[in-house]
């Protein structure tokens, strides 16, 4: 298929380099401690006295523009490494979604260091049609440099990919490409058999799934009774209390939201069933099985409510 | 042993794999035709004669495929087993049953992944949505915790495990570092010529407690693929035929996929009580007939109930039939000796079921002597397989 005209502008800039743009503020310990804080990543082993270093994935961060949109610090360069994005918005290709950002370290940064990067317009594919719309994958790689007097260091790149394309409904999705969203608590698939549970929840109530044919409690739930095959059921309200039955306490992969060490237990309720949960209010190293515990709900992303429990005092 | 058994009937004649690495550097596919026309070539056998296939489930490559590029005309049966790992025996068992009752001639067995570099099944994400579907509903119960990797709900069992026969993290070493000398003398593990120390064990970091960084098995890429056949035919073959004499699969009280926690008692693994007590019926053999065992090893707690299943410890003591040494270079019951899926590669159980033909063919780096019975478990917490592959009387 032949490309529009005005691509040939567009393909021309295929391999421009452009200049440097630089990092507001050398690298140093409060954006460290307040990314890691952000990230929910462990600063300690970044922030050792003398050897204070960032982790590998700020890189990008050191050279953001800042709160102000488009604000570089002296000494950048004063074209726009976007121009082709521009070019190719002014062709009525309004929208844009970040597809790939791949980070590439050659070594970690220390504190003290200034760094810049410069830009480099990689590829653009030909005219694609994707579920979103009609338009091009453009590749951009960002080579990020240390400053040293003896002669600039290259500490890694960043190849950047966005797909620029005409929506193919003016409501289709359209995303800035450097905004991504807070990660979430992943929802629990909830269906008519659950439901009950998730909404006590949210009630402030701990649920138990009973059979009304032969009164089991039953947890997790499901449509019939394994022990009669009756349909019919209803929920009670759990008191609360229970004992830890057994636990484990997560530390690797840190996977966000979560913060870790993130303790997990298996908890036996009063009532004689288990469910998995959170432990809340307990310092690592302090859980132990045997230990009474209480629910309490907590509220994450706004609207999913999360039974989690906390030791009590026992009561002899 | 009962007519209609499966003991006797079918025999492995053919072995392939491909390396083990973290990165391949080529597709599944490739892996899996590398692996299974190097097994036909050893049995011998023309690739446009193999008539069935059976592999399990997270396997992305389709029988078609392999049948496809084999140049294989009439393919009659094919299965996938589901449950990863806990499968990985099964599909032996399929072929087993596919050729005793002549419902195909010559079945290829293949496990063909990318697992490293491809996916990481412990990166704790999976996707799963907030729809109805059950898949969603079952994981509904953890991932919103943050409960979302395997090393995570082998862990919960592994803590009850302790707690009620006061097992320790020294005993979950104590199967790692046994694992890590045999790798150390297998120059196709990943881990050759480098053993650990308990000390080293102790010393390795948190992934989820109870679990250390070496109680986890590796990541891995690459292929392993067998041919099976039926006893009648491999007697006929040059190769020394490698006998099915037990093949079972296990789904027990209250299964789940890793997350069995709701049945009266958490430190047993039922599933493969049912795999034991159908191996031993089917073959007449007992724990004292099998001379070493690849006892499935993704995590290091789940070996000692396995020990005890199958009877070669008492419940709850099978932590010192390890203070023991039993289960290393030299003991009473040397297990995963070309290093395990700790050791060696985490080939989703298959490359166990290969140490075994190994064992049974005397062609293993570290041979056990004489052996005339070898022990393969499969993936534990999931629904599970087993095999007792063995010589010929």
């Amino acid at each position: 298929m032949a490309e529009p005209s005005w691509m040939d502008s567009a393909r021309a800039l295929v391999g421009k380099e452009y200049g440097r743009v630089y990092a507001w503020d050398k690298v140093n310990a409060p954006m460290i401690r307040q990314w890691c804080e952000i990230m929910g990543v462990d600063a300690s082993p970044y922030l050792v006295e003398g050897v204070v270093h960032a982790p590998e994935a700020m890189l990008q961060v050191w050279c953001m523009e800042g709160f102000t949109l488009n604000n570089y610090p002296p000494g950048s360069t004063t074209e726009n490494p976007y121009e082709v994005l521009k070019l190719m918005e002014a062709q009525g290709l309004a929208s844009v979604v970040a597809v790939n950002s791949e980070l590439q370290f050659s070594r970690a940064v220390r504190e003290g260091e200034r760094l810049y990067y410069t830009t480099r317009l990689d590829t653009i594919s030909p005219e694609k049609t994707t579920a979103l719309g009609t338009g091009y994958f453009v590749t951009l790689v960002m080579r990020y440099f240390s400053e040293i007097a003896s002669g600039d260091q290259e500490v890694g790149q960043l190849l950047f990919r966005v797909f620029k394309f005409k929506p193919t409904q003016a409501a289709a999705p359209s995303a800035p490409a450097s905004a991504p969203a807070k990660p979430k608590r992943p929802a629990p698939g909830i269906s008519d058999d659950t439901r009950f549970f998730w909404e006590g929840a949210r009630a402030g109530q701990l649920r138990i799934q009973r059979c009304t044919a032969c009164g089991t409690l039953r947890h997790p739930p499901g449509p019939v009774c394994p022990q009669c095959h009756s349909f019919e059921w209803d929920a009670v309200t759990a008191s609360g209390r229970g004992t830890v039955y057994s636990f484990v306490v997560m530390h690797y992969p840190e996977v966000p939201p979560f913060e870790h060490p993130n303790p997990i237990a298996l908890i036996e309720l009063e009532e004689g069933t288990r469910l998995i949960t959170q432990l809340v209010g307990v310092a690592p190293g302090d859980a132990r099985i045997g230990q009474k515990v209480q629910v309490e709900f907590h509220t994450y992303d706004g609207d999913l409510v999360l039974p989690q429990f906390r030791p009590v005092p026992d009561a002899n | 042993m009962s007519e209609l058994s499966i003991s006797g009937r079918a025999a492995i004649v053919g072995l392939g794999a491909t390396e083990f690495s973290k990165n391949s550097g080529r597709t599944e596919v490739r892996l899996a035709m590398e692996a299974t026309l190097q097994a036909l070539n050893d049995a011998g056998i023309d690739p446009a004669e193999v008539d069935g296939f059976s592999s399990y489930s997270m396997d992305k490559v389709p029988e078609y495929e392999i049948a496809r590029l084999l140049g294989a005309k009439n393919v009659r049966f094919f299965s996938q087993v589901p449950h990863g790992g806990g499968a990985a025996c099964g599909p032996v068992l399929h072929a087993a049953m596919a050729v005793a009752t002549g419902i195909a001639r010559t079945v290829v067995v293949y496990r063909a992944m990318n697992e490293r570099s491809w996916y990481r099944f412990g990166n704790g994400n999976y996707g799963f949505g907030s729809s109805p579907l059950f898949e969603n509903v079952n994981y509904g119960w953890y991932m919103p915790y943050g409960f979302h990797t395997p090393a995570a709900w082998v862990g919960m069992f592994a803590r009850r495990y302790m707690h009620t026969y006061g097992a320790t993290s020294e005993d979950f070493g104590r199967v790692a570092v046994a694992a890590r000398d045999f790798a150390a003398t297998n120059p196709a593990a990943f881990f050759y010529q480098k053993p650990i120390t308990l000390a080293e064990h102790q010393a390795s970091r948190w992934i989820c407690e109870p679990l250390h960084l070496l109680d986890c098995c590796q990541e891995s890429d690459g292929a392993v693929a067998m041919v099976i056949t039926s006893v009648e035919r491999a007697r006929d073959m040059k190769i020394r035929p490698v006998i099915v004499k037990g093949a079972a699969q296990g789904s027990s009280d209250g299964q789940q996929i890793m997350t069995s926690y709701y049945r009266d008692d958490i430190t047993g693994l039922p599933e493969m009580g049912l795999v034991a007590r159908q191996l031993w019926q089917q073959s007449g053999l007992a724990p004292q007939d099998i001379q070493t065992a690849v006892i499935y090893d993704h995590f290091t707690p789940f070996v000692l109930p396995q020990l005890e299943e199958f009877g070669f410890a008492e419940r709850g003591a099978a932590k010192e039939f390890v203070r023991a040494g039993h289960h290393a270079r030299g003991g009473r019951l040397p297990i995963n000796t070309h290093g395990g899926q700790l050791g060696e590669a985490y080939i989703h159980g298959m490359n166990g079921i290969a140490e075994a033909v190994r064992q049974v063919r005397g062609t293993a780096v570290n041979q056990v002597g004489q052996v005339r019975n070898v022990l393969v478990t499969a993936g534990t917490g999931v629904p599970t397989s087993a095999l007792i592959l063995g010589q010929e009387k």
